[in-house]
């Protein structure tokens, strides 16, 4: 499941502003010209619409949020944790009464625009509207007709379960006010229309930033660090910097690199795993190749980031007992030094899931285990072990400790009591 | 590179000869380190699933001792990806289970059922748990004739006369540890496995007292392994499951 940071209000006060604003700006009713209505309504069912719309909404993985496990794609009540609590995604299937079989496009766009709900409520973000609103007019067009053309599933929404002060939803109001901004993307006629369509996608539909930038502690994005890194909370997984520049996550990546991770879930720099790993799958694998290029085209441009500071050396001891176990337990598939094996097993030298700021991906990788995602570019990937059972809260730091200080690796050592809190994390 | 040609002069081909060899010795030997650096990894299917095999043994032929991982060598493969399809939804649960099939596409899963189903290997003995000797004759008399007065059929009415399964979805109950078996009895009661939708399982765990589920489990955990492990063929199922029994996930998936 993806459990997502959700910028609601973050106290009390908040929340008391929001009711004032909330009785004091009245709540708008969307403005339609009724020719324009007839003319978006008179488009929805061309077939080529539809269709651009099923592959828009595979660029933003809109399934993953609201179709439940082994539940109807698109059905809703897939519970998304937050720190605040847990919101379901609704149904958007067309059926009249649980889903938005009765909407217009109207209602449509200002939900995926405005984050505002049809009957005027303020929508939590955990719905990435803070991304979406950058969709375009015609794409959030091709969406609805593609939702419209689905069997409709009668499923009825459930109630979100947020703590107060958050579960009073027009707190919302005065957390919009403080950190969104609505608009459409507007090109940067400076930049090639190759670099435009990746900022669009980046930015917009495929939401990057909802994992890779860090949030405070409302929930909002740090613009200031736009793709470069966060800690997706109540998930505990860390969405690296995204930078390909000197100093950044993907430094030493091609584009080439970039294209073979987001479409196959494996490249000869890593491979996608926890949440990225559902992206891929879900998401990016259906991508174009224009798309893809685009997407890389623009990552490259990100700038490049401060160099960290030299972290603390483990204990020479420590170190050496963390060698033992890699070469008894890791080193026939990642190689003696870290280098993997091309198109089968990463290489953990110079891999920015190992060497992220928290240490939380190595750890958890050595935890869990598992296989990148089985994609049409990728259908049989290999696997790793889950060493959860057979190594203790300490071989574990120490083996990541081990892969994170080797070859080129220098980063800041993990406890083994980060090792114990991660062990107990859920993985849904 | 040329190794001799007209007009040569010796010592030039000594010289050309030398380098020659000091060349295919530099390659072999950045080969041989090559080789002893990069490990070659088999394409196999055996390599693919290595994490499988972490828990639940090389070949799929589970672990030695009372274990809650159960075997998966031999079992039918429709009723493999049965429930590798239940724990990726939600109606089985085991979290690094879970976490492991996230990531597979059906074709994948159908390969990895078929690939485990088709292994050959022998059964571990399962310890014998400390019973009594009234909870195992119950426990037999279960398996063998159900109790009408509560509405169990016995086990093997559904699991076959050999109670190695039957073709395609019923899995044996030969070579299960005791905590294994009854982990899913009471798995059942609590509904947290609910791979067939409403039927079968559900309603057969429901029906047994506690003392019901520890019988069945110890007497089934003490059988000798059968002399032949394979499921029996569909032909073999040829009394109608009870109207409440719809086996497989249609009722689940709509
Ligand atoms: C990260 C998870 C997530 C993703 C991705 C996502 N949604 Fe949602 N969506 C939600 C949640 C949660 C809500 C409910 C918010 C609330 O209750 O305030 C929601 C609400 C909505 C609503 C309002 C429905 C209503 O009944 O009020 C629409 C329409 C919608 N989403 C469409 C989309 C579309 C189209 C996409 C893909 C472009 C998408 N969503 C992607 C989580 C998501
Ligand atoms: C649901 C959260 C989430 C979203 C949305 C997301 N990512 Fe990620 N991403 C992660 C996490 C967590 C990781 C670290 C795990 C890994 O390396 O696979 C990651 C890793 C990556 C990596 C590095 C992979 C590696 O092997 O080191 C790239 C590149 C990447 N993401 C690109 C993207 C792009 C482009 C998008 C938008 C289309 C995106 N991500 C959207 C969570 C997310
Ligand atoms: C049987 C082969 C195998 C063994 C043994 C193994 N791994 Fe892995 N490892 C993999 C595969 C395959 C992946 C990719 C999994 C994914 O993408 O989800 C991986 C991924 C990782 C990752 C995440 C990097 C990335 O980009 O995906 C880390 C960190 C890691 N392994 C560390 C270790 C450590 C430490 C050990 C020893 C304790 C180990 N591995 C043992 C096969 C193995
Ligand atoms: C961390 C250990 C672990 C790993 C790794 C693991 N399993 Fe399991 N598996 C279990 C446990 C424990 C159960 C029993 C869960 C329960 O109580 O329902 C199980 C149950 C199963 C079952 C149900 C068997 C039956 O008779 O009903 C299948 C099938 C299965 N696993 C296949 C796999 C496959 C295939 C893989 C690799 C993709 C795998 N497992 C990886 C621990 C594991
Ligand atoms: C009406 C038919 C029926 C009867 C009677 C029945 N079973 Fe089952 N059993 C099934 C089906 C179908 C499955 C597999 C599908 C599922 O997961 O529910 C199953 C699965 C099982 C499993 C899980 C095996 C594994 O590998 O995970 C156990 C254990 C089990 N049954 C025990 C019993 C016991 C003990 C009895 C007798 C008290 C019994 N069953 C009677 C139909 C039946």
């Amino acid at each position: 499941m993806k459990r997502w940071i959700m910028g609601a209000a973050g106290v009390l006060l908040l929340a008391v502003i929001g009711v004032g604003a909330w009785l004091f700006v009245p709540a708008r009713a969307p403005q339609v010209v009724p020719a324009q209505a007839q003319a978006d309504a008179a488009k929805l069912h061309d077939p080529a619409l539809i269709e651009r719309g099923a592959y828009l909404a595979k660029l933003g993985d809109c399934a993953a949020c609201h179709t439940t496990r082994g539940g109807a794609p698109y059905a809703g009540g897939r519970p998304l944790t937050t720190p605040f609590g847990e919101v379901s995604a609704p149904n958007i299937t067309p059926d009249a009464a649980t889903g938005i079989g009765a909407w217009h496009f109207a209602d449509f766009w200002r939900a995926l625009h405005e984050g505002i709900g049809r009957h005027g409520q303020p929508l939590y973000p955990v719905f990435s509207y803070t991304s979406f609103t950058k969709v375009s007019r015609d794409d959030a067009l091709a969406l609805f007709a593609y939702l419209k053309s689905l069997p409709p599933v009668q499923q009825p929404a459930r109630a979100p379960e947020l703590q107060f002060p958050y579960s009073v939803r027009q707190g919302l109001v005065a957390w919009r006010a403080l950190y969104f901004q609505p608009g459409e993307y507007q090109p940067d006629p400076k930049q090639s229309p190759e670099w435009n369509r990746g900022a669009y996608l980046v930015e917009g539909l495929g939401h990057c930033n909802e994992c890779h930038t860090t949030r405070n502690a409302f929930g909002a994005m740090d613009e200031e660090r736009r793709l470069a890194g966060g800690q997706i909370p109540a998930q505990s997984w860390y969405a690296p910097d995204l930078s390909m520049q000197p100093g950044g996550g993907l430094a030493g990546w091609s584009q080439q690199e970039i294209v073979a991770l987001l479409k196959t879930g494996t490249s000869t720099k890593g491979s996608a795993f926890g949440p990225m790993a559902d992206v891929v799958r879900l998401s990016t694998q259906h991508m174009n190749d224009a798309d893809l290029a685009a997407v890389a085209v623009y990552l490259q441009s990100l700038p490049p980031r401060q160099p960290v500071a030299a972290a603390p050396v483990v204990r020479a001891s420590d170190h050496a007992h963390g060698g033992e176990l890699y070469a008894k337990r890791c080193a026939d598939c990642h190689g003696d030094n870290g280098q993997g094996v091309a198109g089968t097993y990463p290489p953990l030298d110079d891999n920015t899931s190992v060497t992220e700021p928290t240490g939380i991906n190595a750890v958890r990788s050595v935890l869990l285990g598992g296989f990148a995602p089985a994609t049409a570019g990728n259908p049989q990937p290999y696997s790793m072990p889950p060493f959860a059972q057979s190594l203790s809260d300490t071989e574990v730091a120490a083996v990541v400790n081990y892969v994170r200080q080797s070859w080129g690796n220098h980063a800041a050592p993990v406890a083994a009591g980060d090792v114990s809190r991660l062990r107990h994390t859920p993985v849904d | 590179m040329k190794l001799y040609n007209d007009g040569m002069n010796p010592h030039d081909f000594v010289r050309e000869t030398t380098r020659a060899a000091a060349a295919l010795f530099a390659f072999g030997a950045a080969n041989a380190l090559y080789a002893a650096a990069v490990p070659t990894v088999p394409d196999t299917m055996q390599q693919r699933v290595a994490a499988c095999a972490s828990c639940h043994g090389a070949h799929g032929e589970g672990l030695p001792g009372d274990v809650k991982i159960p075997r998966l060598a031999g079992k039918p493969a429709a009723y493999l990806l049965q429930q590798l399809q239940s724990f990726q939804d939600g109606r089985r649960h085991h979290a690094p289970m879970e976490y492991v099939v996230r990531q597979l596409s059906p074709a994948y899963l159908q390969q990895i059922a078929d690939y485990f189903s088709a292994q050959q290997v022998p059964f571990h003995p399962q310890p014998v748990p400390a019973t009594s000797a009234d909870a195992l004759r119950r426990g037999e008399q279960l398996v063998h004739h159900g109790d009408p007065a509560r509405g169990i059929p016995s086990c093997e009415s559904c699991h076959g006369s050999t109670l190695t399964g039957v073709q395609p979805l019923m899995p044996g109950l030969t070579g299960l540890s005791y905590a294994y078996i009854q982990a899913q009895l009471d798995a059942w009661r609590t509904h947290q496995r609910s791979s067939d939708g409403p039927g079968c399982m559900t309603v057969v765990a429901n029906r047994m007292t506690v003392g019901d589920v520890t019988a069945v489990s110890a007497w089934l955990a003490s059988q000798p392994p059968p002399a032949n492990p394979h499921p029996l063929p569909a032909s073999a199922q040829t009394e109608p499951l009870p109207g409440w029994c719809v086996v497989g996930n249609e009722e689940a998936r709509r």
